[in-house]
């Protein structure tokens, strides 16, 4: 059998990382508790979600030592769900405008 | 040359005219083009593991999006998830706050999960055990939780997944089916985390000296609180 010795890497990266996970999500935790709204609310939590998502699949994840092959293989066909997105918020908004034509009473 | 039997490739092998791999971009063209594996030093395991993930990845993707559709689409009111999920612990009235402590305690058990991987490849047995059975507690915590959560929901407010006190029916609907499979998903994790842990205390991957089974397990079990990341910022504090 091969010698593999898998993704080696020191003990502190990932206490930093798990320190900087709460961080993000007791701030992202501050936007609601503070009642954060309209565009500034709906930017903060994607920011921090972001963020949070980045730090996991980079660090915990090892994507960020793996080969770019295998993250492109990973994390590309993912953005199709973004054309999904796009697809059912014109259905949502055509629905929403036929309700209230034919059901507002 | 272009017959060569790709099964007996090692992972680590060079290309076919020796050189040690290119880095970037031509490397990633060499890698997918020259008629052998294409992911170099991933072993099967976590390439397959990997793909499972890229399909959960479109499963988690589409539940959150049909959310996305009926939470646009509704004439009435979405129920505020804020005052829905408050607590009132000590006469103090918290919003949020139950699911703010599951985000803490799921996150918790990542970085107790990314550290067992670590010890594993040093083979430090007794600290892998430990730290898995760790973070396999803090899922079933986290589990217990969600279980609390859904009796609130279900037996004092009355929440279904057709009709719920608070507003739009569909709120139930999408909670039920969104936060019933991410915690499914946390159920199978705590399981087979355990089941690993136990085969590490036991030997069985010291005798085949390759440990990469626990970097596959994590790998699971991170994507689990990845999901937690997208279910958290959309469901509960949009």
């Amino acid at each position: 059998m091969e010698q593999v010795t898998g993704q080696q890497h020191p003990i502190g990266t990932y206490l930093k990382v798990w320190g900087l996970l709460f961080v993000l999500s007791t701030f992202s935790y501050m936007v609601d508790y503070f009642h954060v709204q309209g565009f500034a609310r709906w930017f903060l939590i994607i920011l921090f979600m972001l963020l949070k998502a980045g730090l996991i699949v980079a660090v915990f994840m090892h994507m960020q030592w793996e080969r770019l092959a295998l993250r492109c293989a990973i994390l590309i066909p993912p953005v199709a769900l973004l054309v999904l997105v796009g697809l059912m918020t014109l259905e949502a908004d055509y629905t929403l405008l036929t309700r209230i034509l034919f059901f507002a009473s | 040359m272009a017959h060569q039997d790709t099964m007996n490739e090692t992972p680590a092998a060079t290309t076919l005219t020796g050189a040690p791999p290119t880095d970037g971009w031509y490397g990633m063209v060499e890698d997918w083009a020259s008629d052998r594996q294409a992911f170099r030093n991933v072993p099967w395991g976590k390439a397959m593991m990997w793909l499972f993930l890229l399909s959960d990845t479109f499963i988690f993707g589409c539940f959150l999006t049909s959310y996305m559709t009926v939470r646009m689409s509704t004439t009435v009111p979405w129920p505020n998830p804020s005052e829905v999920f408050a607590l009132t612990i000590g006469g103090a009235h918290i919003p949020l706050i139950l699911i703010a402590i599951m985000t803490f305690i799921l996150i918790s058990s990542s970085g107790t999960m990314a550290m067992a991987v670590n010890f594993a490849y040093r083979r430090d047995r007794a600290r892998t055990t430990a730290l898995m059975l760790a973070t396999a507690a803090l899922g079933a915590t986290f589990v217990g939780m969600q279980a609390f959560e859904w009796t609130k929901l279900i037996v004092d407010e009355g929440v279904r997944p057709w009709a719920n006190p608070f507003g739009a029916a569909q709120f139930g609907s999408t909670f039920f089916m969104i936060t019933g499979f991410h915690g499914f998903h946390v159920t199978v994790g705590v399981i087979y985390l355990s089941v690993v842990a136990l085969k590490v205390l036991r030997g069985d991957y010291e005798r085949r000296g390759n440990y990469q089974i626990v970097e596959i397990a994590g790998l699971y079990w991170h994507f689990v609180d990845l999901v937690w990341v997208f279910i958290f910022a959309f469901f509960y504090l949009w």
